[in-house]
């Protein structure tokens, strides 16, 4: 994604003092880059620097009010001449070395018997050297945790982020960072988006922006539940799926998906940063410890936790949901930079493990989902509500891991220190994977995953793992 | 957003941090080089902003100037100390000085003048290309990465203005 620093040449060559009178043969405006890639009209590589000698600027101040024409500097085309004026508009990309080998033939032509254009032309030259590289491409998302760590120990916050709000806006933010990462020739590269539709693998592509459309819609459905409002309208529906073809409708209805893929996508991503930071001001707002604060399922994503089912009133607290956000936001923002070649690194440990938690509480809905189709493996044991069932031991690796003992019979179904330990089946796979696995980003046959046991209770736990993924 | 500051949200230092920081730690790296240490001085700039939310004066200047003039001056003041009185330690600095002043002026051109050098920088697009990508004509995105570069060669002017008075 880099791309070449344009001001790591010719050191030096700004001290010319006398415009080259003792440097015979040198020119007096050197090309702006020695190596200019040969496009197909290129002469080859080392000619265009020779294409003119030295001459003395202040000798010609004369004829360059007067004439303004250069001598027969052939035009674009081949043929016809530049004015002075069209020459003068040149100089800019010149410098840059974004024009064509011919028109950059005209201008060093032109700079031979020009002195205004010459010390113009030097001057931009000079300023192409102080163009930094293209924006520092890797801040480290370390680097915003310290930063703010740190002058919040200098100055408590009167109104903090709350931990479990922080995950999200930190991931907001690298996904913020990385977007401003892409290159312009990169926005219309396709996104690969893969995740299970049941047990069969599923995927898409889609353009960046949609991406982010799709997180806007996704988001949306939590700035609804919290009081703002929904970017799909007050009566847009719930369902994830059609809330994120509702709004791609609504983008190409409106035109917003026409033009270059790079504004096309801009708009997109501010609308999503603005609703994110939106949705972090308002956590901060509400305050509050996780778990505390409770939001009925109905006005939730019903894919936070599958099988909970929006009758009877089930609640599901605002930690989760906003966690489950900043889950999705990391597995697209992972989408995105996959697709343009991007290194992109886990959350940090404190909010990884604050994902992984969150996950694997998801697991037992999904297994008893899973079972209630016929999709299930092992087979159903019943157990009475809070009475203690089998368990599968997961032991997460890294960072973000932790030892979880999932209930394989019933969600409801209470973990004892004693069924804990009689788990009928122990699964040891990295923090990252095993998320990686939630999202659908693998597959389980991919994963590193070592586990020993009930081989059918494992292939039960992680086909539930995948389940949890979607678009 | 001073007022925000004041009042110790912190979601505001956050937003704060991702409009600015890529700008305080820029301008910083071009004066130092090394990460760990323009990491600190990228710290040293918003722990400043935030325990003493008066120090940026809103009739002074816009906050993006204000950061970066600190990540300047703390970047520098670091450099210096780091530099001692080595041989050309001043030529260094004033060099250094120099880019960081140019890197300000990038990030406070106007947006189309700025996204026009973005895209045109590293000398690999066209600007034919520049100018279908803005939506904008040939002759546009010629004038807009002249003037923008003329904008950008104004960084120069003060480092030469003090080598001609040492000079004298």
């Amino acid at each position: 994604m880099t791309a070449a620093r344009p001001g790591s040449r010719e050191p030096g060559d700004q001290e010319q003092p006398g415009g080259g009178a003792g440097a015979a043969g040198a020119p007096r405006v050197p090309a702006p880059r020695g190596g200019r890639a040969p496009g197909p009209a290129a002469p080859g590589p080392g000619t265009v620097p020779a294409v003119r000698r030295g001459t003395a600027p202040r000798q010609r101040t004369g004829r360059e009010r007067t004439g303004g024409r250069p001598g027969a500097a052939p035009g674009p085309e081949g043929d016809g001449r530049l004015t002075h004026q069209e020459l003068m508009s040149l100089l800019g990309v010149w410098a840059l070395d974004a024009c064509s080998v011919q028109e950059a033939a005209c201008v060093e032509a032109h700079l031979n018997d020009c002195a205004r254009c010459a010390d113009e032309a030097l001057r931009l030259r000079d300023a192409v050297t102080l163009l930094g590289p293209p924006r520092s491409l890797d801040l480290d998302p370390q680097l915003r945790h310290g930063v703010l760590e740190s002058a919040l120990a200098r100055r408590p916050a009167v109104r903090p982020v709350p931990g479990w709000a922080a995950p999200y806006d930190a991931e907001a933010a690298r996904l913020d960072a990385l977007l401003h990462d892409i290159n312009a020739d990169e926005w219309d590269i396709p996104v690969r988006v893969r995740w299970f539709a049941g047990e069969e693998r599923a995927g898409r592509s889609l353009t960046v922006a949609q991406v982010l459309d799709h997180l806007v819609a996704m988001d949306g459905l939590l700035a609804r539940a919290v009081g703002l409002p929904d970017p799909l309208g007050a009566d847009a529906p719930a369902d994830p799926l059609e809330r994120t073809e509702t709004r791609w409708r609504l983008v190409t209805a409106a035109g917003g998906d026409s033009g270059p893929a790079r504004l096309v996508a801009a708009r997109a991503w501010e609308e999503w940063r603005e609703q994110s930071r939106e949705l972090v001001r308002t956590a901060a707002r509400r305050g509050g410890r996780t778990g505390e604060e409770m939001l009925p399922v109905s006005v939730c994503d019903p894919g936070i936790f599958p099988g909970l089912g929006a009758a009877a009133g089930p609640r599901i607290p605002l930690s989760d949901a906003y966690l489950n956000r900043a889950f999705a936001c990391w597995t697209h923002a992972g989408d995105i930079a996959d697709a343009v070649d991007y290194p992109y690194e886990a959350p940090l440990g404190a909010h990884l493990r604050l994902l992984v938690d969150l996950t694997a509480r998801r697991l037992p809905g999904s297994i008893a989902g899973r079972r209630r189709a016929g999709l299930a493996t092992t087979r159903a044991r019943l157990t009475t509500a809070g009475a203690p069932g089998r368990t599968v031991h997961l032991e997460i690796e890294g960072a973000g891991g932790g030892d979880y003992w999932i209930p394989l019979d019933s969600p409801t179904a209470a973990v004892t220190r004693v069924a804990a330990r009689d788990a009928v089946a122990q699964v040891a796979l990295a923090d990252v994977e095993f998320c990686r696995l939630a999202a659908g980003r693998q597959s389980p046959a991919e994963a590193a995953v070592a586990g020993q046991g009930d081989q059918a209770a494992i292939s039960d736990v992680l086909s539930a793992l995948t389940a949890l993924s979607r678009l | 957003m001073r007022r925000r500051l004041e009042s110790g949200e912190a979601a505001a230092l956050a937003e704060l941090y991702d409009r600015f920081a890529s700008l305080a730690y820029g301008i910083a790296h071009r004066v130092l080089t090394d990460e760990e240490t323009t990491g600190r001085v990228t710290r040293d700039v918003f722990g400043r902003i935030w325990a003493t939310p008066q120090s940026f004066d809103p009739d002074q200047g816009p906050m993006r100037s204000w950061i970066a003039g600190e990540a300047h001056r703390l970047a520098v003041a670091r450099l210096r100390r780091r530099e001692g009185t080595a041989a050309g330690s001043a030529e260094r600095i004033r060099t250094a000085s120099t880019a960081a002043r140019a890197d300000y002026i990038v990030t406070a051109m106007p947006a189309p003048l700025r996204e026009a050098l973005e895209l045109a920088r590293g000398g690999r697009t066209d600007y034919r290309e520049v100018a279908r990508e803005l939506g904008i004509t040939d002759a546009e995105a010629r004038r807009r990465l002249r003037l923008g570069l003329q904008l950008l060669a104004s960084a120069t002017t003060y480092p030469d203005d003090v080598r001609r008075e040492q000079r004298v």
